[in-house]
């Protein structure tokens, strides 16, 4: 039993089913972030935690107490709204206290509550202002004031930086992480932006379709992808997916490619499992960072594979190099240094951390493992 | 046309532009005409109108007609004046007027923001008795009003107006309501606020300026109408359209035509007094419902 459980929660609206099955427990303290396109159904599974969906199918419960049917007033929970949904003809004081008047808390202790949270969020000098004569950053704190003053049991977030310009996202994005560090609040967060999840949570959930497709911390979200669609979803630019073929050499599994040329060459798998999967057909996914000039190969690995290829175009991006080259058919992306002396349509030297390498069955999309 | 500008407001020369106001100025004062002669004739003694002259200001100003119509002129058998059926028609419309604006905000609260199985059909239906024409419902009213024995009171056409009203009342707020973020409404029921808290705290603090449109719409709808008031109304009830009307038709010998004129104006008087006091909101509430809606 974890704090917010979330057990094979289904939901569907008359023949539609847009959520299967879902299934997450979260401990108290975590930050978890719910991740994946639009329309996968992160909101409605938000909404159900909230209790402003009704449940079709499964159990949502807090601290152990079953949710199911529950207000979603008296669910303890605070959410913080895309929106940030604002009461327009309240001052942000009233904004922050609504909650509490309506739990009937006591004015004074309002009072007390209302200044603590003002001053940790440093919006004290704003509590007489409508929302209306707010900044887009400010309303934002005073959402997140709003649901803090409450002391909740689970924090809600639905896209709460979607509306900010892409500094102040940013710098939110930080003052959201600082805050459930001090505060070791349970946070359920949901994004599309898969950045976000990366950086603030302790572990994410990928949906899409209204399926879980992965649940794991970044660091196992981002190097073993489950499937096809978490590896691509997640990071940016994407992981490089490349069809291959496996062959077995002196009992050692390789990765045959084509490079621009048409000429074959391959890749030492890391994994010796791979050897099962000899002359078939695979997906190899590696990331761009992976790929790199022989200068810059990581020296913790044990496997850097050589590999020339023609470069199609270079992006000079301040700290990075993206190259582009084509490899069996497709775009390969790689990511080198900014002073890798790397040319358009010059054949150049890659070399290729093959312990970051991932394959994929081409036929059910999941990682071989 | 000239090369492409920035400006995109379309200009006018000045030729144009005389010729627009000059217009304007025409039909203000066009429609500002029968005013003039109804103000006039009803401070003018009777012996200047059947002088023949209309148009003319008064020469012997005088107050006696308005006086007469407010509270001695003869209507029907009874010589009171417009003064009883002015009470009337207020104790008519304020009531109608606040019921129907009230159940109109309720029903398009609880039609955007408490939508249920069947809600757009309903709201259809309402939106059908809108066009109803009057006539139609004539006689079935009047027998449903004799069932629950309020036929010919002022309750009765309350009621008459206040069914009447809520299609409108309903379709007005439903519209404004359709835009208000149903977020705001979800945060405030996570912060613990009931359906009647919501409303009376978040929902109906940024109703203005629907509220103003609709009271406006029903007050003059109900002030003026004239045929419910003349088939429902018992002498005790009759609102003061039907009375000027009677006023008009019972004057013995002479008409008194400075009379009926200040009986107009008073009739008149109070829809143009709340288009005047909320005529701004009206405006603006019309456009604050089509930009956002
Ligand atoms: N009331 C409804 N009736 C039918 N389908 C609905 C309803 N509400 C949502 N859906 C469907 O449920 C699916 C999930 O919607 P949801 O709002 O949860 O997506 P989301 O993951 O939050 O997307 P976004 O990132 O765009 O906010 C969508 O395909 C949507 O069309
Ligand atoms: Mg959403």
């Amino acid at each position: 039993m974890g704090f917010l459980d979330i057990s094979h929660v289904s939901k569907a609206y008359g023949a539609v089913q847009v959520l299967h099955e879902v299934d997450i427990s979260v401990e108290e303290g975590e930050f978890i972030v719910l991740v994946g396109p639009s329309g996968c159904g992160k909101s409605t599974l938000m909404n159900m935690i909230a209790g402003l969906e009704p449940i079709t199918k499964g159990d949502i419960s807090i601290r152990g107490r079953v949710m199911n049917g529950v207000h979603p007033s008296k669910r303890n929970i605070a959410m913080v709204f895309q929106s940030y949904a604002l009461y327009p003809n309240m001052t942000v004081a009233q904004n922050m206290t609504f909650g509490l008047e309506m739990h009937g808390v006591p004015k004074p202790e309002r009072e007390r509550l209302l200044a603590d949270v003002a001053k940790l969020l440093q919006i004290d000098h704003l509590l007489e202002r409508k929302p209306g004569a707010l900044s887009g950053g400010q309303r934002q704190r005073v959402a997140m004031g709003r649901a803090l003053v409450r002391n909740p049991d689970v924090f809600l977030f639905d896209e709460p930086l979607s509306n900010l310009d892409a500094k102040l996202r940013v710098d939110m994005r930080t003052e959201i992480k600082k805050l459930h560090q001090n505060l070791g609040t349970t946070i359920v967060y949901v994004t599309h932006d898969q950045i976000e999840a990366l950086t603030l949570s302790t572990r994410i959930a990928v949906m899409n379709k209204g399926y879980i497709q992965q649940l794991g911390t970044p660091k196992e979200i981002y190097d073993t992808p489950a499937n096809l669609f978490v590896a691509t979803f997640m990071g940016s630019p994407a992981m490089n997916i490349i069809p291959a073929t496996v062959r077995v050499e002196d009992g050692a599994p390789y990765a045959e490619i084509t490079d621009a040329r048409g000429h074959l060459q391959s890749l030492k798998f890391s994994q010796a499992n791979m050897a099962e999967w000899n002359g078939k057909e695979i997906m190899l996914g590696i990331r761009p960072e992976a790929i790199t000039d022989i200068d810059g190969a990581d020296r913790k690995s044990q496997n850097i594979q050589r590999f020339s290829n023609i470069v199609t175009v270079t992006e000079p991006a301040g700290s990075d190099t993206f190259v582009t080259m084509t490899v069996s058919g497709r775009d390969v992306v790689a990511r080198m240094r900014a002073d890798a002396s790397v040319a358009a349509r010059d054949s150049f030297e890659f070399a290729v951390n093959m312990d970051k390498a991932v394959a994929f069955d081409p036929k059910t999309e999941a990682r071989i493992r | 046309m000239s090369a492409v500008s920035q400006d995109t407001a379309v200009k006018t020369s000045r030729v144009a532009q005389v010729f627009i106001y000059l217009t304007l100025v025409l039909f203000a004062l066009f429609y500002l005409l029968p005013l003039y002669v109804m103000l006039t004739n009803s401070l003018k003694p009777l012996s200047e109108i059947t002088g023949g002259d209309m148009m003319s200001l008064p020469r012997a100003l005088t107050f006696e007609p308005w006086l007469s119509a407010w509270a001695t002129a003869q209507v029907g058998v009874s010589p009171t004046g417009l003064r009883p059926y002015f009470l009337n028609s207020i104790l008519m419309v304020v009531p109608a007027v606040a019921i129907s604006t009230v159940m109109g905000a309720l029903n398009g609260y609880i039609l955007t923001k408490w939508r249920f199985r069947g809600d757009t059909l309903l709201f259809g239906l309402m939106l059908f008795s809108c066009f109803i024409p009057f006539q139609i419902v004539l006689i079935p009213m009047a027998r449903m009003l004799g069932l629950m024995g309020i036929a010919g009171t002022t309750q009765g056409l309350v009621l008459v107006h206040v069914v009447y009203g809520i299609g409108f009342s309903t379709l007005y707020f439903r519209n404004y309501y359709a835009s208000f973020p149903t977020e705001l409404v979800r945060a405030a029921m996570i912060d613990g606020a009931g359906f009647f808290r919501i409303f009376w705290r978040i929902m109906l603090p940024v109703s203005g300026p629907i509220a103003v449109v609709t009271i406006i719409w029903q007050f003059t709808n109900i002030w003026n109408d004239f045929l419910f008031g003349a088939s429902f109304a018992g002498l005790n009830a009759m609102p003061m359209t039907v009375a000027l009307n009677n006023l008009v038709n019972s004057s013995t010998g002479v008409r008194e035509y400075n009379v009926h004129f200040a009986g107009a104006i008073m009739a008149a008087l109070p829809t143009l007094l709340v288009y005047i006091v909320a005529g701004r909101f009206f405006v603006r509430g019309l456009m604050a419902g089509s930009v956002k809606g």
